[in-house]
């Protein structure tokens, strides 16, 4: 497509930046049709993001916000404003989790995680919303809480467990107390993270019932509530109904028994902003000795990129057939526009390169097109570079998969996608993903979706994600239909056909939708592309925050 | 020795010992300084880091912080300027400054006492000989009778002779007991005859003292100087009028609404006073105006420099101090009477630490914001204080005077008015706000000042509550005060979090905070501070949404106060620029903690609004009982607890506990600064509790006894 070099806005002299190397030109024709058709349907993106938002950011209601404030009790997004420094960023994740999950709301998926500094340690936060549904675990909300754990885990992140819950949902007891990556996993994952020496510590600011219990229990460190705060096992109807035993919550299970009597909690809290106080006391007398001295870089004094971020805004098109040059993404993310592209005229349908976000290094891996064999092993050898020298990777997707035919599969793309796979999979660098047009196929997996286990995955509202595109898996699916038919001797009317074909786009269509897939986790929240950079600086600084490993691959097969 | 004393008379005034502290001592130290005078500081080990000690060239430790061990010990200062080598002793005001044995010690020992001579001080400091000798110079005097004679037709003719209204007095007592005030001839005989009966039975001597009742008076003095050769000139009187607790708190100079005439029959009668007890160095005759009938009468004479000084200065363009030093060194008065200028006008506002709404109780605390006006050729701000010291419970709890001149008393009232709507200070209450409130009465305005002005005008000078308009404004100003506060905090916090992040985590102090797919959004709970209120204090609920860079949306939870969009940009350490609806104006905001509470103070425009706000997470080391004991602190004691309403020492306790008491009944009494506070029996009932004993020196809000039921 054409592309008109024009001078930047932000700059006098666009001819002399041309003369240093490494930055990047502005390549956005402002007054094409395609910007403007863009940016109008990036708009309505943005607008449905911000009020589907503004629902969850209320909780479970009016009703029910009203009746935590009268137990004196604070929402979970107020309380960890209270718990992270003032003046400091939080990064919330996969605040539309549940969305149109279940048969009603479930408003960030019952659970607010995130990650904010407390005393300038990042730890990670895992609130239960008590106004949604009393708090209690769905399989989503289990899912959310390990996932919090899980990137935890990878970046090091001492965890701040704030508790207010009712343990599970007993209706779908099944899908969420049996399983591997169920209730128990919690619990399994606090052992084995404070085994690691990752801090553990507990919140008690409501009820902690039943498998709840053991969240403060498996605490390194617990802090219980006064009157609000509850542990038991069993709450007093269970109790009754058991031993014909009568006793109150309080006298059964509260502040004052675990933390005089039975020792469960360790700090007794007058009331919830002096749990809250205690809390970052005890980040405070965190000494993990060694753990920040990492890889980490004087991150004052960076360069802003030379063009306007809410540009991105106009950048990815909603029809993701149209292609767009990925280095008007990167111009726009990385520190003063600069990016060192490498091997740039080789396999030119994957853009790799060097450059600095918000002062920390970075590769970057974007797609231009659809991946070739010399694209798939361009991004092999660029992460083998990045594990080699410890420089966290930046996926950026936009992948319809990798090329099919005969002359493709003859010249073995399986073999060099496998490298690229093999690549992204051993490597032990902080990896992030951002979705931000399609992701299909094989694609996905080479450009670290989830199954990759990127630190951070996130999604513009506009991008798409499937194992195909609707209509190619439409035409697959109807191939064999048709065929099926024919054994069976059936007719098939072109009508049918197309019905068939319809009712699959559809499901392609709604399935491949980042609500859908930020419902499901299957990534860590839809984002605002303008935000790109200054998200993937936080998830950099988080990730950063643990000492580099090496990396080690498996056999290439070569 | 005797040689040393020789020396010293014999020897010129090179070095001063400074027997005072506070204001004065640094105002008479800034002087010294100007002529190369070196100075001596006297301190008690309160004062060990003060201003006045810092300023001297030598500081010399007297004693413990009680003035009666410290600053009223006259051999130990006598020693001090010994063992330092001073020629000379300047008394200040207070303290030492009116005694006569003193002034007489000093030159016994052949220090040059910067003051009048011990025989002046004297012959002043008792109140019916100075009237004696008064009289006797001519110098006008209440009208009254203080005879033995007391047959009740003699004391009629007495009575008609001065003139009514006649104030009816017993000799002996006090408190008012047996007072009256006869408006008419027909109502002397009766009211006589009460006063002796109330007397006898009060005091047990029934003598009765007759004096003209000045109905509207006015305290008007006259600044007088005179010289060791005999010359005494006036420098035109000070009206010091308005006063509350019968202390002064604004003095101008010269008097508004009097003529020229006046003036100099006054100054004239204030130089006779002098002179009648040969008098030399500063001093001041006071003196009380009718105003009905426009006469004056003597008072008293302060044998002394006067607080309020600078007034006077201010319109005659001299340095009083300089003049008081070279007098003592026997140097003459430098201008003849003809010479003495009047230019402008003055005024003095005395700013307090005190409880206004208190009955302008003295109060105590830390400065923890202080940052007065600049100074000028125009402007002088007498101090004693610095940010950070303390104003404590053993002297005076002034904090600064603040001295303004202008071309005419217009331009002054116009120049003091903005000066103290910008003097700030924060972490004890101050009497600034109701300084203003009194510099803005129209009356005042008027010059219409007399001594009941408070009293008289207490209705506007005194929000009163009931009044729905007024309330309503104030309530308005307090919130748009709160909402300015709160994004000037949120704007200093994330400047300053932006810029002591540790260098690797700078990216998450970011300005504005950063949240995903939303604003970042705080509620504050402050407590307003309503002095003016009956209830005392209001909770207001302000909610910050930061958009951008220094620009918040605020709102307030209840919703009676429309959102509005502020942009706010951090000047200093306490200055911001707020703009708001196209209105852009300096506002000053000062935060600290005390008693586990943020305190904010803001200054925007002419307001100043003071809130507090509870604080959870930035207590450095919390442990439960500090916590309990905050907690249990905000709850009120039992009823009929009394708690100590300031600071001070316990003088007497007149009940014992567990006496039955009538409401209203004094149970003990307590002094700070001066000052007597009786407390009382808040209902009747048996008083249980009571701990304290007289010579006990207790702190603001001690409990000291609960009153019972039966």
């Amino acid at each position: 497509h054409s592309i008109s070099r024009r001078v930047s806005r932000n700059s006098p002299s666009g001819a002399a930046r041309q003369l240093c190397s490494g930055v990047l030109p502005d390549t956005l024709d402002r007054s094409s049709e395609s910007f403007i058709r863009n940016s109008q349907a990036m708009e309505g993106l943005i607008s449905q993001l911000h009020s589907q938002i503004h629902q969850v950011m209320n909780g479970g209601g009016a009703e029910a916000v009203k009746r935590n404030k009268s137990r004196n009790k604070l929402l979970p997004r107020e309380r960890i404003d209270r718990l992270i420094d003032r003046g400091s960023s939080f990064l919330e994740l996969s605040q539309l989790a549940g969305h149109e999950l279940y048969d009603h709301a479930l408003p960030s998926g019952g659970i607010i995680t995130g990650i904010g500094p407390v005393h300038g340690k990042l730890c990670m936060f895992v609130a239960n919303d008590p106004t949604v549904k009393g708090g209690t675990y769905y399989p989503i909300t289990i899912k959310k809480h390990l996932r919090a754990q899980e990137i935890a885990a990878q970046c090091k992140l001492p965890c701040m467990y704030l508790v207010d819950s009712g343990g599970a949902f007993l209706p779908k007891q099944a899908e969420v107390f049996p399983d591997k990556e169920n209730f128990g996993r919690i619990f399994y994952n606090q052992a084995v993270m404070s085994a690691e020496g990752i801090p553990q510590i507990a919140l008690v600011l409501g009820s902690c019932t039943a498998g709840g219990a053991y969240i403060p229990a498996m605490a390194d460190e617990s802090v219980m509530v006064k009157g609000n705060g509850t542990i038991f096992l069993a709450g007093p109807p269970l109790v009754k109904a058991a031993t014909g035993e009568e006793v109150s919550a309080e006298d059964l299970g509260g502040a004052s028994v675990h933390c005089r009597t039975s020792g469960v909690s360790d700090y007794f809290a007058q009331d919830e902003l002096h749990a809250l106080a205690i809390g970052r006391n005890i980040v405070k007398n965190l000494h993990m000795a060694g753990s920040t001295d990492g890889w980490h870089h004087k991150l004052s004094n960076f360069k802003e990129p030379l063009y306007a971020a809410e540009e991105l805004r106009s950048i990815a098109p909603t029809d993701l057939r149209q292609s767009f040059d990925i280095r008007s993404v990167i111009s726009r993310i990385v520190d003063g526009s600069e990016f060192d592209e490498f091997k740039k005229l080789y396999g030119t349908t994957l853009v790799t390169g060097f450059a600095r976000i918000c002062g920390q290094p970075v590769g970057i891996i974007g797609n231009n097109g659809v991946l070739f064999n010399e694209s798939a092993l361009k991004g092999t050898h660029f992460i083998e570079l990045c594990t080699q020298r410890n420089i966290p990777l930046i996926f950026l997707q936009n992948i319809t998969g990798f090329m099919v035919g005969s002359k493709s599969e003859a010249n073995g793309i399986a073999k060099a996608g496998a490298k690229m796979v093999m690549a992204v999979s051993c490597a032990k660098v902080p990896k992030i993903t951002v979705i931000i047009g399609g992701s299909f196929g094989a694609g996905n997996y080479a450009m670290c979706g989830r199954a990759y286990s990127p630190n951070f995955m996130f999604f513009w509202p506009n991008a798409r994600i499937s194992v195909m595109g609707g209509a190619q898996a439409a035409g697959v699916l109807a191939q064999i239909e048709r065929g099926n038919k024919k054994k069976a001797g059936v007719q098939w009317s072109k009508e049918e056909e197309e019905n068939f074909k319809a009712v699959v786009v559809e499901a392609y269509e709604r399935e491949g939708s980042a609500y859908y897939s930020t419902a499901r986790l299957w990534d860590d929240g839809i984002i605002d592309p303008a935000d790109t950079r200054k998200i993937l600086g936080l998830c950099l600084a988080a990730s950063l925050n643990r000492k580099p490993e090496s990396t080690k691959y498996g056999v290439f097969r070569m | 020795n005797a040689s040393d004393i020789g020396s010293r008379r014999n020897q010129g005034i090179e070095k001063i010992l400074i027997a005072n502290r506070g204001e004065i001592a640094c105002r008479i130290i800034r002087t010294a300084k100007r002529l190369g005078i070196r100075t001596v500081a006297v301190y008690s080990d309160a004062d060990e880091n003060s201003l006045h000690v810092k300023s001297a060239d030598e500081a010399f430790r007297i004693g413990p912080p009680p003035a009666r061990l410290s600053y009223l010990n006259a051999s130990l200062i006598i020693e001090a300027a010994e063992k330092t080598g001073a020629q000379a002793i300047h008394p200040g005001y207070g303290f030492l400054s009116e005694s006569a044995d003193f002034a007489q010690h000093c030159e016994d020992k052949g220090f040059a006492f910067i003051g009048p001579p011990a025989s002046a001080i004297r012959d002043m400091g008792d109140k019916s000989a100075s009237k004696r000798i008064m009289g006797a110079a001519g110098v006008p005097l209440v009208p009254g009778y203080h005879g033995v004679e007391q047959d009740i037709d003699f004391m009629k003719l007495q009575a008609d002779e001065i003139g009514y209204p006649v104030l009816i007095k017993p000799t002996h007592g006090g408190g008012g007991k047996g007072m009256r005030i006869v408006q008419s001839p027909k109502e002397f005989i009766d009211s006589f005859i009460g006063a002796q009966r109330e007397a006898a039975a009060s005091f047990g001597i029934n003598t009765i003292l007759l004096e003209k009742y000045i109905t509207k008076p006015r305290h008007i003095e006259v600044q007088v100087f005179g010289d060791k050769y005999g010359n005494v000139i006036h420098l035109n009187e000070r009206d010091c009028s308005v006063q509350r607790r019968h202390q002064k708190i604004i003095e101008e100079a010269p008097a508004p609404n009097i003529n020229s005439d006046f003036r100099s029959h006054l100054g004239q009668a204030a130089v006779s006073a002098a002179k009648a007890v040969s008098y030399h160095n500063a001093g001041t005759v006071e003196f009380i105006v009718d105003t009905l009938s426009g006469q004056f009468y003597f008072m008293e004479m302060n044998t002394r420099l006067q607080v309020e000084h600078p007034v006077t200065e201010m319109i005659v363009g001299q340095d009083l101090v300089e003049w008081q030093i070279r007098i003592a060194n026997g140097e003459p008065l430098p201008i003849s009477q003809s010479q003495v200028p009047l230019s402008g006008h003055a005024f003095e506002a005395r700013i307090y630490a005190e409880n206004v709404q208190k009955g302008f109780l003295p109060a105590t605390g830390i400065l923890h914001h202080y940052h007065p006006v600049p100074v000028s050729s125009e402007v002088r701000v007498e101090t004693g204080v610095e940010q950070g010291d303390t104003v404590s419970m053993h002297y005076d709890p002034m904090i600064a005077k603040l001295v303004v001149w202008g071309e005419d008393r217009t331009g002054a009232l116009i120049k003091m008015k903005d000066c103290l709507s910008k003097f700030q200070v924060a972490g004890l209450p101050t009497n600034i706000d109701f300084l203003l409130k009194l510099a803005n009465h129209e009356a005042f305005g008027n010059g219409e000042v007399e001594t009941h002005f408070i009293e008289l005008h207490k209705d506007d000078l005194f929000v009163d509550p009931n009044d729905s308009l007024s309330t309503q404004q104030t309530y308005n100003a307090a919130i748009h005060g709160a909402a300015t506060a709160a994004a000037c905090a949120c704007e200093k916090k994330n400047v300053a979090m932006r810029e002591s992040a540790p260098g690797t985590l700078s990216l998450w102090y970011a300005n504005p905070p950063y949240r995903v797919n939303h604003c970042a959004n705080t509620t504050m709970e402050l407590e307003w501070d309503d002095e003016f209120s009956k209830s005392g204090s209001q909770q207001l609920f302000i909610n910050i949404t930061c958009l951008s860079k220094g620009k918040y949306q605020i709102e307030t939870r209840d919703g009676n106060f429309p959102g509005i969009e502020m942009t706010v940009t951090q000047l200093g350490d306490h200055n911001f620029r707020v703009e708001h609806g196209g209105v852009s104006m300096n506002v000053s905001v000062s935060t600290y903690l005390q008693d586990q509470m943020e305190h904010i103070h803001i200054w925007h425009g002419s307001n100043h609004h003071h809130f507090k706000r509870r604080v959870g997470l930035e207590l450095a080391d919390i442990d439960e009982s500090q916590h309990r004991q905050a907690s249990d602190g905000s709850s009120s004691h039992p009823p009929g607890t009394a708690v100590a309403p300031m600071a001070g020492l316990v003088v007497k306790v007149l009940v014992k506990d567990g006496a039955k008491v009538e409401e209203g009944q004094p149970i003990l009494v307590l002094e700070a600064m001066k000052m007597e506070h009786v407390v009382k029996a808040s209902s009747g009932g048996y008083i249980s509790g009571l701990r304290v004993t007289a010579g006990q020196q207790i702190s603001d809000g001690t409990s000291l006894f609960t009153v019972k039921d039966g």
